[in-house]
């Protein structure tokens, strides 16, 4: 860190005992040290998973390095359970809610950052109330309207309660509010239309922030189990997710190397992208975690 | 925010357009926020529809149920204890690993991926796995233990070690998220602070005790608050783990609201849940909005 590495090289210029410096550094190490068992510990289930997954149901709880690699737990999960339907049914998931959030977030952020209208503050308020009565929670109520509106059971009804994001509407206005207002007359000046304005001058600008918002939004609901536990029945329906509990739930009996397979081959995806793109991810939290 | 006269005049149809760009976010809002919220609430005086009894107004008998049901006492005392273990430690973890990360410690790249991946994975995947790490004589904590003498343990079918179990997992999955938090804050921080202290001789630990916390408390107040909030919404790795039991000893809140709703089909029962439920976390919100936000400030 940035204060370790200056009381190190500093203070030795300015004369300060050796001790201090000694002692620094034995902190420094033991630091290391506790940096490192703890990264063990958090990546230790995961290589647990992986070497589940790799070696026979014999193989698997014992940990012997010559034991023989297979991928024979792979295929048995593939054929065992309709995987590649469940992964279409998230990709279509994630990219029909992410598609309308980005819209809907826009247009609304737009209105709160720009433009001046009796009931702004209330308005805002009442979204801002999704930050914590979310669809999560309401899971009674919310399946009761989609028995209503009679889409049940459809890839539909698991999106629809999420598609106007609260966090989004915020996130993007904070945004479009640093965005000059020079630009925005100067837009206008032009010719264009409150939503010329909005295409031309404030997108593009919030890039970064759709990015990051894009990132979260996709492994949020790439991860989201119980609203579509509840609301799917079906195998038309059914999220990787959904599918991966019903799997192991049902089908499996004890056998770890099987359910680990199936649970590293609905993990794949998202793990993989985040591997390739891990910069891009972690940067995308962070913006998305300062207001 | 205050705008210039001619900006203002040049907008005059401004409170219509507004309102257009704001009505599909809306609309979406109040019947799947909003709408439900409130239902809940006027569903919770019904009692719930059978084949040949329509839903009739019954007061509040629903409440006098929960009142009386040990069940929902038993899980508002667990999630109670599941918020309390999990929040310090989770946070404490994420300040700590953040400060790590941040720094020079060697490896930090594998650090912070390694620190991080649990937060991208499917609570439910991972629950999989946190299930066969704690299986009876066969899961690697049970055969590490064996090594010491130590084994025997069944992590998840005892009524005494199921929650902490669970809780565990929950640490595991969050300290993660919350580092990413903290690690912006460190980063905005500047790095002058430290030099400074540097050279006034101040230790490293002093100079993060009465300079880069103090610093930090509007990111611990954020993370405080989604804190509470995951600690009443997340149950996904029950659903795996224990289903709530055993003998109730994991049972959650919301758990226990899946339960009545979608296997018991009480759903009168559910809503009065869920109004308790709604209760705790509108008072996370009026601690954040009331609270915190006069004392921390973004701009």
């Amino acid at each position: 860190m940035s204060t370790l590495r200056a009381s190190v090289n500093v203070t030795p210029a300015t004369g300060r005992p050796f001790l201090l410096y000694e002692s620094d550094r034995a902190s420094r190490a033991l630091e290391t040290l506790g940096a490192w068992i703890l990264g063990v510990l958090w990546i230790l289930p995961l290589l647990y998973a992986f070497w589940a997954a790799f070696h026979s149901s014999a193989d698997s709880t014992h940990f012997t390095l010559s034991a023989p690699w297979t991928l024979a737990n792979f295929v048995h999960a593939w054929h065992a359970a309709p995987f590649a339907r469940y992964f279409l049914n998230t990709v279509m998931l994630v990219t029909m809610v992410l598609g309308a959030q980005l819209v809907l977030v826009t247009l609304a952020a737009y209105a709160f950052a720009r433009f001046e209208f009796r009931g702004r503050g209330v308005v805002f308020a009442l979204v801002l109330v999704q930050l914590m009565v979310m669809p999560d929670v309401l899971i009674v109520e919310n399946y009761r309207t989609m028995t209503a509106l009679g889409i049940k059971d459809t890839i539909l009804s698991i999106g629809l309660p999420y598609m106007a994001s609260a966090f989004g509407i915020f996130l993007l206005r904070q945004t479009f509010k640093t965005v000059p207002r020079e630009l925005d007359e100067a837009a206008r000046v032009e010719g264009c239309g409150p939503l010329a304005t909005l295409w031309k001058v404030y997108v593009p600008l919030a890039r970064p922030t759709y990015l990051a918002y894009a990132l979260v939004s996709v492994s949020y609901h790439w991860n989201n189990f119980l609203w579509p536990l509840i609301i799917t029945n079906s195998v038309e329906s059914r999220p990787v997710t959904v599918g991966l509990q019903v799997f192991s739930a049902t089908d499996q009996g004890l056998d770890w190397s099987i359910i680990s397979a199936a649970t590293l081959l609905s993990t794949g995806p998202l793990l993989i992208a985040f591997l390739l793109f891990q910069k891009q991810f972690v940067q995308s939290f962070m913006r998305a975690g300062i207001r | 925010m205050r705008e210039s006269g001619s900006v203002r005049r040049s907008r005059g149809a401004d409170p219509v357009i507004a309102w257009l760009l704001l009505l599909p976010a809306v609309a979406l809002l109040a019947l799947f926020t909003h709408y439900p919220a409130v239902a809940n609430l006027v569903h919770s005086f019904y009692s719930t529809p059978r084949a040949n009894h329509p839903s009739t107004f019954i007061g509040l008998d629903n409440y006098r149920n929960l009142v009386e049901d040990p069940v929902f006492w038993k899980a508002l005392v667990n999630n109670l204890w599941y918020a309390f273990g999990t929040i310090p430690v989770s946070i404490a973890l994420a300040l700590l690993m953040a400060v790590w990360v941040n720094g020079r410690v060697k490896g930090r790249g594998f650090l912070r991926l390694a620190y991080f991946t649990p937060t991208i994975l499917p609570m439910i995947a991972v629950a999989n796995i946190w299930l066969f790490f704690y299986t009876p004589e066969y899961g690697l904590l049970e055969q590490f233990l064996g090594w010491f003498g130590l084994g025997g343990h069944n992590w998840l079918g005892s009524r005494d070690t199921a929650l902490p179990a669970v809780m565990v997992v929950a640490i595991w999955k969050e300290a993660g998220f919350f580092m990413i938090f903290y690690l912006a804050a460190l980063q905005s921080m500047s790095p002058q602070l430290a030099e400074a202290a540097a050279i006034e001789g101040a230790s490293r630990f002093y100079f993060f005790r009465r300079v880069t916390f103090p610093l930090l408390m509007p990111t611990t107040l954020f993370v405080l608050v989604n804190a509470v909030i995951n600690a009443f919404r997340m149950v996904d790795h029950i659903v795996v783990m224990t289903r709530g039991g055993p003998d109730n000893a994991t049972e959650l809140l919301l758990y226990y609201i899946y339960e009545i709703g979608f296997r018991f089909f009480d759903s009168g029962y559910a809503a009065a849940l869920t109004m308790v439920l709604l209760a705790i976390l509108a008072a996370a919100a009026l601690l954040q909005f009331g609270f915190l936000e006069r004392r921390t400030h973004y701009q």
